[in-house]
């Protein structure tokens, strides 16, 4: 099959265009199609495909252009514009910021509502008052309600000790 | 745990077959599925060797532990034949991935078919309880159940925000996968299955074919699931599922009873089709027979066999499957072979089947040809 511009060189890029029910097909040698403007390789990945269209371009933003690598199991974001998966839990917390956007157009909420394992309940449950506490603390300061803002200072206090205290097994 | 083979440990499609269930008339099967990692663990696609091979040794022995799974088969997938692989497949044990998996991947199955563990799949952990007709319900406690005793044994990686980890950011959350298997030959002849599809995904769920992502709807089966697996508590996501297949049944049968009324024999042309060919024919493909079993399970139920009961066509359905066919012979069969031996084994089973015993005159006579010929 020969370039339809050229009539030369043998076509390598072949493009359809679909409108309605209307099809068209035009084939193109390599430099004919770059003088055209049509790029040899998409701009998209597997990862955009699996999670949406952008999700690697996404992730490559939140990184601020810094190729940012997991520390536990040598992941990058390179590696998840190939194949759209992660490689390993701490990879969350690597990619957590680039992930959010992906997150929230692809699941009905940003937050886990669900099964808790067992031994993670309590240190869950404390965590999230702890954050309603703190809420209250900026509020207080903010009202310059200064004894209720220490009343609050003291039970986050006790709260954190809590939670970082020796862990029962 | 079961030291047998996976031939001699699967009991016969007879008696799978023979599994009832409430709603099986539409509802053939339901399934939940977990998907959990182990926190200190690299996820299964970005392992090396080494690494999903001491993952599977955490693993494995904490699911042989597990109660429900007493006297479970249980093997790596680099000791199974690719037979046995496929085998698995369709009967919907494991998925096409887990099939393609070899050195540091295993599975762990119990006899009746509630179980199956896939370990070292796409996440470290793939757990799935099965039911027969529609019980998703029951397969979530059951499943919820298992999960629960497991988690006292492995740590699972899970964060406050996000819920359980898993290897593709879709699964996370309540890394919960809720389908149900339907047979809807009626919305297919009555054309009104498009329509349902796009109603069922506006609700943010999919409609896949027979074998799961990327099939085509063989044998007028479509698997209904959940997409969503974060921001949501399973129990809301299961009861979304029940809610929607309460309503697609509903749909199936009166599109049913709407053909008979107005395109009688429209339908009892293409059952007596269906009928006639799988009694008779010497060559078939598997994609044709699971299309005309359909008919014949529709046959069944819309009382045309009066002596065969549904479980015939949904053994049959197993039997004529391509692994299932060759498991019973031992020389290896090209794709003619299993062709014909297919039809060898129809003609056989169907020999004490009459035909199909329809009743005309009445209202069921509309859709004839415009001379009104009777």
């Amino acid at each position: 099959m020969v370039c339809c511009i050229c009539k030369e060189k043998p076509a390598t890029v072949h493009l359809t265009h679909i409108e309605g029910d209307k099809m068209q097909k035009v084939d193109l040698c390599e430099e004919c199609a770059k003088n055209k403007g049509v790029s040899s390789t998409p701009d998209f990945s597997l990862a955009d495909l699996l999670l949406g269209l952008g999700a690697s371009h996404e992730i490559e933003q939140a990184s601020g252009g810094v190729e940012l690598k997991c520390p536990r199991c040598g992941f990058t974001q390179a590696d998840f514009k190939k194949s759209g998966r992660l490689g390993c839990p701490g990879c969350y917390e690597t990619f957590g910021d680039g992930l959010e956007g992906l997150l929230k157009s692809m699941h009905k909420g940003t937050r886990h509502t669900g099964k808790v394992p067992e031994s993670l309940r309590q240190t869950r449950d404390t965590s999230e008052r702890l954050k309603t506490l703190q809420q209250k603390l900026a509020k207080a300061i903010e009202e310059e309600n200064f004894e209720q803002a220490a009343i609050l200072r003291d039970e986050i206090k006790q709260m954190t000790n809590r939670l970082a205290g020796p862990v029962s097994t | 745990m079961s030291k047998i083979g996976l031939n001699e440990f699967l009991v016969s499609p007879a008696e799978t077959a023979r599994r009832r269930g409430p709603h099986d008339r539409i509802v053939m099967s339901s399934r939940v599925r977990l998907a959990r990692n182990l926190q200190d663990g690299v996820f299964p696609g970005w392992a090396k060797k080494p690494e999903r091979l001491r993952v599977l040794e955490l693993i494995r022995p904490a699911v042989e532990s597990l109660p429900e799974l007493e006297s479970a088969f249980s093997q790596t997938m680099d000791n199974l034949s690719a037979l046995e692989k496929k085998i698995l497949v369709e009967r919907h044990l494991i998925s096409r991935e887990h099939e393609a998996k070899n050195v540091g991947s295993g599975v762990v199955l119990n006899r009746d078919e509630t179980f199956c563990v896939m370990i070292n799949e796409e996440d470290h952990l793939r757990m799935q309880a099965l039911r027969p007709g529609l019980q998703l319900r029951q397969a979530w406690q059951a499943i919820d159940h298992l999960d629960s005793a497991l988690e006292e044994k492995l740590n699972y990686a899970f964060s406050n925000e996000l819920g359980y980890l898993t290897a593709c950011p879709t699964n996370l959350g309540t890394g919960i996968r809720v389908s149900a298997m339907l047979h809807l030959p009626g919305l297919v002849l009555a054309e009104q299955i498009n329509p349902i599809i796009q109603s069922v995904n506006k609700l943010g769920l999919a409609v896949r074919g027979l074998y799961g992502e990327g099939t085509e709807a063989l044998g007028n089966v479509f698997q209904v699931s959940n997409q969503m697996t974060l921001g949501e508590s399973e129990s809301t996501i299961v009861e979304r599922l029940e809610k929607v297949l309460a309503q697609i049944i509903e749909h199936e049968e009166n599109a049913r009873a709407s053909i008979l009324e107005k395109k009688a024999k429209m339908v009892y042309n293409h059952i007596g089709r269906a009928y006639g060919i799988l009694a008779n024919a010497h060559s078939i493909s598997s994609k044709e027979t699971m299309n005309l079993l359909s008919l014949l399970r529709l046959g069944v139920d819309l009382a045309l066999f009066p002596d065969v009961d549904r479980s015939l066509a949904d053994e049959l359905f197993i039997l004529t499957q391509p692994a299932h066919l060759q498991r019973q012979h031992s020389e290896k069969l090209s794709a003619e072979e299993r062709d014909l031996l297919r039809a060898d084994m129809l003609r056989e089973r169907l020999k004490q089947v009459s035909r199909p015993n329809i009743k005309l005159g009445g209202a069921g006579d509309a859709g004839l040809d415009k001379a009104g010929k009777s």
